[in-house]
Parts: structure tokens; sequence; C-alpha cells
């Protein structure tokens, strides 16, 4: 492993969870790291077909006449996770254009795998509306019923489907 | 003041848009800093050799909870100020279970994806862009997900009031539960580890 060791969990913990009460604290919402894809779609999907995009049910509400679907909260948070990321991997050395893998799958397999979770996830975050940050995150710590479903769910899939991608990771 | 700010201050939209850049840095530069822009630390919990993502998740959790609580039951940012997630029963339990197995396929979940994205890590990047395509993909047939999607809809429902019980009380139930969990992950760890030690030898 090359760079900076990374934090230990615990100090990482506290640190997590007082940005998001500072997020609760200034703006009255949590964190997210689906919404901005959401918010994504929707600029793509109106650039396509203004007419379409308004009336879907799905995005509709994206649109208004003061701000675009792009000028949202949700979006300039996950411009700041990406510039975070990109400080915080730069300043501990781990900046690295690589794929992580474990090592009884080629490449090219991985790569495919990450592009189907990937579209899985972006499903998923929809039909729960957040995801591990937005849900399980945001509203575990509001102690909502239902993010505590979804975390569990969320838990309790990937421990069962483990198994049978064990090849991808260990 | 009344809290949030962007209650009490009146913020305008610029100076919250200004507010969630910088708090994303924040929220981003921890994730990488926990180790999270690497699929292979993300998935090693559910193989039990290291619950690095449950120390910080829950842990995290019960930081941010505790202030919550701390605020709303001396008054100083009631509950009913913020945002709280409404509870879609099926929903979130579907979406819940195919995040799960979105998170074991492909290694990420949405916001740890985007800061392994800018890591440099190749998985990352196609995770975004299918992260991307599914959402699409969802948008597009929405009529279909539509009468699903806004099903058993329970409104905004905390774990205290389900229970009846007092939030003081649900606050440090949930304390005890990250407490022991992480003290049984330790164990499990420390065994699984022993276990890869002595295969190792055997070699």
């Amino acid at each position: 492993m090359n760079g900076k060791p990374f934090w230990n969990p615990y100090v990482a913990g506290i640190a997590l969870g007082l940005v998001l009460l500072t997020s609760f604290v200034v703006t009255g919402k949590g964190l997210g790291g689906s919404g901005a894809f959401k918010h994504a779609n929707a600029a793509v999907l109106h650039a396509a077909s203004p007419t379409w995009a308004e009336e879907n049910g799905n995005i509709k509400s994206y649109f208004s006449p003061q701000h675009g679907p792009l000028n949202s909260w949700i979006v300039f948070l996950a411009a700041g996770v990406a510039l975070g990321g990109v400080v915080g991997a730069w300043s501990a050395r781990r900046f690295k254009i690589e794929t992580i893998r474990g090592p009884r799958i080629e490449r090219d397999h991985r790569w495919l795998l990450a592009f189907a979770g990937g579209a899985l996830s972006g499903v998923a975050a929809q039909i729960a509306r957040g995801c591990t940050s937005g849900q399980a995150l945001t509203g575990g710590a509001q102690l909502a019923l239902g993010s505590w479903i979804f975390m569990f769910s969320m838990f309790g899939s990937a421990y069962a489907l483990a198994y049978l991608v064990r090849k991808q990771w260990i | 003041m009344e809290l949030p700010l962007v209650l009490g201050m009146g913020m305008s939209h610029t100076a919250e848009m200004v507010s969630a850049v910088l708090i994303g840095s924040g929220f981003g530069f921890v994730l990488e800093r926990a180790g999270f822009g690497r699929a292979d630390n993300l998935a090693s919990i559910f193989y039990g050799r290291d619950f690095r993502v449950m120390r910080v998740m829950f842990t995290a959790i019960v930081t941010s909870m505790v202030g919550l609580y701390f605020l709303d039951l001396t008054g100083v940012m009631p509950l009913a100020n913020i945002g709280i997630l409404p509870t879609y029963v099926l929903p979130q339990l579907v979406g819940g279970t195919l995040l799960g197995a979105g998170f074991i396929i492909g290694g990420y979940c949405p916001g740890t994806s985007i800061v392994a994205t800018t890591s440099g890590k190749v998985d990352g990047m196609l995770f975004v862009g299918g992260l991307f395509t599914g959402g699409l993909l969802f948008t597009a047939a929405y009529d279909v997900f539509a009468g699903f999607h806004s099903s058993t809809f329970l409104g905004r429902v905390l774990l205290h009031e389900y229970f009846g019980i007092s939030s003081a009380f649900m606050v440090l139930a949930v304390v005890l539960f990250a407490v022991g969990s992480l003290y049984a992950v330790t164990r499990i760890e420390s065994v699984v580890q022993r276990r890869l030690a002595a295969k190792e030898e055997s070699r």
C-alpha cells in the first residue's frame, strides 16, 4: 500500500459524524451521494426532450423557472465530495490511476462488474430515495424508521451475495 | 439564533450552494482518509477480514445522532426544523437489498465511488458510469415503477415513536447496539485473521 496510512476508523467515524452534524446544523439536511446523479440524469433528459422530462414523474420537480436541474444543493455537495476526495488523495500521496481488484480476477472482468454494480446501484438508490450516505448515514442518525430498514437490507443482501462474488475480492 | 442556519440567517441560494460545497469537501476528505476510496477496503467487511466500514459508519451515526438529539432535547435545534427522511417501507427494503447487491458486485456505493474516481481508480469511474446509466434507465421506465415507488408510505416516523419509547432511551439503545456489534465483529475479525494466518503457515 502506497501513501500515508489511513486514519484510525473510530477517529474517521467521529470526523464523519461531525461533518454530518454540521450539515444538519447549517443546511437542515444531511449528506448524500446518489442525488447528484439523479439531477445529472434529469439535465441530460431535459436536453434531449424538455417536454418529456418536465412531465416525467420521477424528475419533474427538478425543473423550476429559477434554477436548472444542476443548480441544486445536492449537486454542489457532490462537487465538494469530488474536491475533498482529490485533495485527500493527493495530500496523502495516494492518487494513482489503477484498478482495485482481488488476486483472482482479470482486470476486464472487474471492470465489467464495477459497471454492472454501478448500474444496479443507480436503480436501487432511486427506488430507496438515497444510498449509504443519503439513507443509512443521514436517516440512521435521525433515527428514521425507513432508513434503518434500508441499512439492514443493504448489509444483509451484501453479506448474502458475498460468497458468490468472492473471486472478485479474496 | 434559530437553527439550522439556513432558517435562522435566511441564507441566499448562493450562500447555501457554497456551504454545500464546503460540507461536501469535508465529507469527501474524510471518506478518503477513512480508506473508502478503495473497493478492497470496502469489500473486506463482507468476508469478515476487516470491519473498518462498520466501525466508521456506526461511530459516525452515533456521533451525529447524539449531537442531533442533544440539540433537540435542549431546544437549541428542534428536530422538526430539519428534513427528516420519510419512510416508504417496501421501496426502502427493496432499494436497500438491491444497493447491497450493487455494493458487493461493484465494490462501491454512490458516495464512495465519487472519491474513488477522484483518487484515480478506474473501477470507481466505471461504477460512476453505471450509476448514471442505471438512473437514466429507471427514469426512462418510471411509469412501470411509479406505483411501487410511492407505496407503503408511512410519513416521517422515528424509531422511538414507532416503538413508543422516549427519544433519550432510543438513543441509548442505539449506542448500546453499536458498541455491542463492534465488540462482536472485533471478535469475528480476530478469528478470521487467525485462520488466515494458520492457512498461510501450512502452505
